[in-house]
């Protein structure tokens, strides 16, 4: 018993001095002069604008790397094929490599002289410098999350229950909707909160691709980063601030509604 | 329907599992396939369902080749040793699976689902889910979901491997009745020879992927067709070059024709019956079964010597029987 509160105080310890110490000294800060300060940074058309962006970049990458991610695990865990263990292995490259890598590569592919953005702005298409670089660097940072849920989801599921799918006269597509995706569904809800989480918090990547121009490819990340180098400390922290409380607030709604019955 | 299964091989990797196996199963019977673990029995019922493929050979399903047929277009029920229950569906939902998929009228569903459940004994636990049944439960849900679309063959993989002893023999009754009422065609693989003997009119024996022998439970005793079949059915002791049934044995006073010298090492009474241990003079040992009454008759005694010879209870003259006995 003893041993456990030890262990117990030293996770609780240490997470509040690593965690929650300087996320409270954030919200603590925002508030120390008031309101007003805060409701003026939020309310500057060009943090509106970086707000939007990020959104915009989240809700490119969320649906894709969901949708990429199941098919992923699902090809990782059921089929036999040659390079499965390359597929597994690049699934994890985005957490190896440190995100302005991953910004510096875009930029080479897709800058004036790169192998696409040559092509690209021929035909007119901006990538660098506009929103579907960040897109694309918050997508490239963002695909490991689902795939890595629903993978040991899908292992531990087994295929018996497809299959006896099968043998009751479902076919391939009623299969995954009515048994696999049902059984994996909190892997992936689970895994679309961590991509969201990652998504709305990409700095390193969209930092190098983006330009970040001011009120046009400015993501909400990079807005923090402006108002610090332009010492406007508490436009820094009302931005922040509302970043970690829509991270917070996603994940209070998923412990909501997560059965609290471990069943599956 | 009749199953057909014609020169049916199967290999995964260096293993065999199925070497050339052809079997027929007439319409409306109740087939076991039985075999020791890794004798390809499963395999065999998983390419009938479609749910492997064989590398040579085909099945014929009332005698229209399946080969290439996907499992879902086969019109069979499939049982698995492990339940396959849906885990996220009430046992209605998981009954009723074959039924809403086919986009059944709801009122048709309900129906057909009251009815299983009546069948199956679960009409109370239509509301629970899975996890909430215990394995002779869901065992028997598994049943009534593979029956809901009328399926013309029935498959059950080792449907009773994961129970306990009691609720195994409650299940080995309940599908011979239920075979008894519903009549469709049906295959069960099992490793137990006294559940195939019991449950099954016609018991095929597999062997490292080989189909040793097929007929009624009491050909398979009676007269095995091979030293395999003779050994896996029922128990065998050898004596002199023989292998026979513990009870063929017959011990007398006397040296006969044939018979062989044997000493007793310990005679156990076992009820109606009695076991004799014996050992041979090249120190073989093997043990009799006698009928008390014959074994007061012999009034034997620990440490004397008879002679042992043996009367097959039906002359073997098969060629395997011949080899063995």
């Amino acid at each position: 018993m003893r041993r456990r509160l030890g262990l117990r105080a030293v996770a609780l310890g240490y997470l509040l001095v690593v965690l929650l110490a300087p996320l409270a000294l954030v919200f603590y800060r925002t508030s120390e002069h008031g309101l007003h300060p805060v409701w003026s940074a939020l309310s500057d058309p060009d943090t509106v604008h970086a707000f939007e962006i990020t959104l915009l970049a989240t809700a490119v990458a969320v649906p894709l790397n969901t949708v990429f991610g199941v098919l992923c695990a699902l090809a990782i865990v059921r089929r036999r094929f040659r390079g499965k263990g390359l597929l597994n292995a690049f699934i994890d490259l985005p957490l190896a490599l440190s995100p302005v890598v991953v910004g510096l590569a875009l930029y080479l592919l897709y800058g004036r002289t790169g192998w696409f953005g040559g092509w690209l702005t021929g035909h007119g298409v901006q990538v660098l410098f506009a929103w579907p670089s960040i897109a694309l660097a918050t997508v490239f940072v963002s695909v490991p999350f689902v795939a890595r849920e629903v993978i040991p989801t899908l292992r531990e599921l087994g295929n018996e229950q497809e299959q006896a799918a099968a043998t009751l006269g479902a076919t391939r597509w009623q299969r995954f909707w009515r048994i696999t995706l049902p059984s994996i569904r909190w892997a992936v809800i689970y895994g679309v909160v961590l991509t969201t989480a990652r998504c709305l918090g990409e700095y390193g990547a969209v930092a190098v691709v983006s330009g970040r121009i001011q009120g046009q490819t400015e993501t909400a990340t990079l807005r923090v980063e402006d108002y610090i180098q332009n010492f406007q400390t508490p436009g820094a922290y009302a931005v922040a601030v509302v970043l970690a409380a829509i991270a917070v607030l996603v994940l209070v709604l998923m412990t909501l509604t997560r059965p609290r019955e471990e069943t599956l | 329907m009749s199953i057909e299964i014609r020169n049916v091989s199967k290999r995964f990797g260096s293993f065999t599992a199925l070497d050339d196996v052809s079997l027929e199963i007439p319409e409306g019977s109740l087939t076991a396939v039985l075999g020791p673990s890794g004798s390809g029995k499963s395999t065999l019922l998983r390419i009938v369902a479609g749910l492997e493929r064989s590398d040579s050979g085909e099945v014929l399903l009332s005698g229209e080749v399946a080969t290439g047929i996907a499992p879902q277009r086969r019109d069979v029920g499939f049982v698995f040793q492990h339940y396959a229950a849906f885990k996220h569906l009430t046992v209605r939902d998981n009954v009723a699976f074959a039924l809403t998929i086919r986009k059944r009228p709801k009122q048709e569903i309900r129906e057909r689902v009251e009815e299983l459940l009546e069948l199956v004994q679960l009409q109370g636990f239509a509301d629970r889910y899975p996890s909430r049944l215990s394995g002779g439960q869901r065992q028997r849900m598994a049943l009534a979901r593979a029956l809901a679309a009328k399926p013309r063959v029935l498959l059950l993989d080792e449907p009773f491997g994961a129970l306990d002893a009691r609720v195994r023999a409650e299940l080995r009754d309940w599908l011979r009745r239920l075979h008894e009422e519903v009549h469709v065609t049906t295959v069960f693989v099992t490793h137990d020879q006294e559940e195939a003997m019991e449950v099954a009119d016609r018991v095929a024996v597999l062997d490292h992927g080989r189909l040793e022998q097929v007929g009624v439970p009491a050909e398979l005793y009676d007269m095995p067709a091979s030293e395999f079949v003779l050994r896996f059915v029922g128990d065998a002791v050898r004596l002199g070059s023989r292998l026979v049934r513990p009870h063929e044995i017959v011990l007398r006073r006397w040296p006969d024709d044939g018979a062989v010298e044997v000493e007793i090492e310990r005679i156990a009474v076992l009820g109606a019956d009695a076991r004799v241990d014996l050992v041979d003079g090249s120190g073989e040992r093997l043990a009799a079964r006698l009928r008390r009454d014959e074994l007061e008759d012999l009034d034997l005694a620990r440490g004397e010597i008879v002679w042992a010879s043996a009367e097959p209870y039906l002359a073997r003259d098969t060629e395997a029987g011949q080899a063995l006995g």
